[in-house]
């Protein structure tokens, strides 16, 4: 295991350091300790390795992620996993503003609360929150999966395209055009396997599903209201 | 940006501290906005006394003799102590009014920075690390205090557009955001009889709560009535004598901590501003929620108040 004190080697060596490993790397477990809400940390990965971060992080940790596993033993700033294509962010405390904001591919999992914005304008990326999330999350969600466990804020889903919203507990109001959904079966498998890979504590049948009434895609002089 | 601090001490053994916990944070802090910075201490109050921290550019001239010249005119007892460009006058809490007049006319070139029975505010253009240096203010004991570096958006960089602001005795205000109604609601405030000095979009804001306070309110009922009044962004910190506030406009897009221990309440634009603190393994820290005034006071419990957005 490679081990890096970011406090004494600074972020841009650990970044380096990081961007350096290829698919064929033998260096494939990294820690990183003294994080303490850092900015930045392990942005930018392309390649299949572990990266355990020992205490909380700051703005944008694991931005941009391809194919690595990020594991953040602490809680994780604003923007966390922005612009994700795949891999994996665990996250064991909670998660600030916009959590995986634009994220394209992969998966993010917070063992505790996310607060507003969560998955906003997401575009294919699977979020799996134990806790809670906050106001306007998935505003402009396009494509992936949102699952959270507890309750959702206000206007969750708020013009959301083709995203899918499983909520376990209470929705404090929805957004213009998302709405209430049947769970047919289809959805009862992949709660089940998302679950089981994201080692939370639910069960597929407890969730709502919610989604786009897809009556704001055309302009509609009758919806100039919900503009 | 701009960085915003807050620590409120429920341990007395760490009061001793507090300034030297405060700098580290505020320091901390210094990428999100490095035009000026300020910290209002809360402390050192003498019963019956009340305190006047005033500025001066010219503080040797202004500075000189200014204890003498302010007793001759009370009438009582005035002492002064000179940090850098800011003194703080202690004198008869009832006389305070009429230094202020005095003071008016004697050094038409000081400011009042703050006035109060604890606080004291401390602010400058430059770095918060310089700043700190300039008023010794890691070795100022303390209740609780507040700290802001700015990144200006919407006035001037000038000692007077730096935070905190002095709203009423012994309160004060940070904020990190811009509020796009400052300018109508400055007209408006200007036609209720509230003196506002400058173009800067924060005194606007501690104006509306000294003025809301003025018409009867309590410092959480103008808070309330900020999220009505005020539009823009906006995480406000208040200091009141015995503790502090903290409230988010309902976006809450700008950055919020909070940790909490046996031993403190603390704020943070980020949590890297509270890394250091003690025990902050163990705390616990969470984010505040928007349009909720939440109060920590050392003379009741917690209050944390959500109003319908």
């Amino acid at each position: 295991m490679q081990s890096f004190d970011l406090e004494a080697q600074g972020l841009r060596a650990l970044n380096a350091a990081l961007n350096a490993q290829s698919s064929e790397t033998n260096q494939t477990v990294w820690e990183v300790v003294n994080a303490k809400g850092s900015h930045a940390i392990a942005v930018g990965l392309d390649a299949p390795i572990e990266v355990n971060v020992k205490g909380s992080t700051g703005y944008y940790c694991g931005g941009m992620n391809k194919q690595a596993t990020i594991h953040i033993h602490g809680s994780a700033g604003p923007g966390t996993g922005e612009n994700m294509m795949s891999g994996k962010i665990v996250i064991e405390g909670d998660a600030s503003q916009y959590l995986g904001a634009t994220a394209h591919g992969g998966l993010i999992v917070v063992k505790g609360n996310a607060s507003s914005r969560c998955g906003i304008s997401m575009k294919g990326v699977n979020i799996v929150v134990q806790g809670n999330i906050g106001h306007m999350s998935a505003f402009m969600g396009q494509s992936g999966n949102l699952v959270v466990c507890g309750d959702a804020g206000d206007a969750l889903g708020d013009s959301c395209y083709e995203a899918r919203f499983f909520v376990r507990g209470s929705v404090k109001s929805l957004g213009a055009d998302c709405e209430k959904k049947e769970m047919r079966p289809e959805h009862i498998e992949f709660l089940k396997d998302i679950i089981a890979e994201s080692g939370v504590d639910a069960k597929p049948e407890e969730f709502t599903r919610y989604g786009s009434a897809r009556t704001l895609y055309n302009f509609d002089v009758d919806n100039a209201g919900a503009y | 940006m701009c960085g915003i601090v807050g620590l409120f001490l429920k341990d007395p053994s760490l009061e001793p501290k507090l300034g030297h916990m405060l700098t580290d944070m505020l320091v901390t802090m210094t990428d999100r906005g490095p035009d000026s910075a300020g910290i209002a201490i809360y402390g050192g109050e003498v019963a019956g006394n009340a305190k006047l921290t005033v500025q001066s550019d010219t503080p040797d001239e202004d500075f000189a003799k200014l204890d003498n010249d302010l007793r001759k005119l009370i009438k009582g007892k005035v002492a002064i102590t000179v940090k850098d460009t800011h003194a703080v006058l202690e004198m008869q809490a009832d006389q305070v009014a009429q230094a202020r007049a005095a003071l008016k006319d004697i050094r038409p070139n000081v400011r009042v920075m703050s006035h109060g029975e604890s606080l004291e505010i401390f602010k400058e253009v430059g770095l918060p690390k310089d700043v700190a240096e300039r008023f010794n203010i890691r070795s100022m004991s303390g209740t609780h205090g507040i700290g802001h570096t700015r990144m200006a958006t919407e006035s001037a960089v000038t000692t007077m557009g730096a935070h905190p602001f002095n709203t009423g005795p012994d309160q004060c205000l940070v904020h990190n955001g811009s509020l796009s109604n400052h300018n109508s609601l400055r007209r408006r405030l200007r036609r209720e009889g509230v003196h506002i000095e400058t173009e800067n979009d924060t005194e606007v804001g501690a104006a509306y709560l000294t003025w809301k306070m003025q018409e009867g309110a309590t410092l959480g009922e103008a808070m309330e009535s900020a999220l009505e009044d005020l539009d823009g962004f906006f995480t406000f910190v208040v200091g009141t004598k015995d503790g502090f506030g903290v409230v988010r406009d309902p976006i809450a897009c700008k950055p919020a901590v909070m940790a909490e221990t046996d031993q403190y309440v603390a704020f943070g634009s980020e949590y890297r501003a509270l890394v250091n603190l003690p025990g902050i393994e163990n705390a616990r820290v969470w984010e505040p929620e928007p349009a909720t005034v939440y109060f920590w006071s050392h003379n009741d419990g917690p209050t944390a108040k959500e109003k319908a957005a």
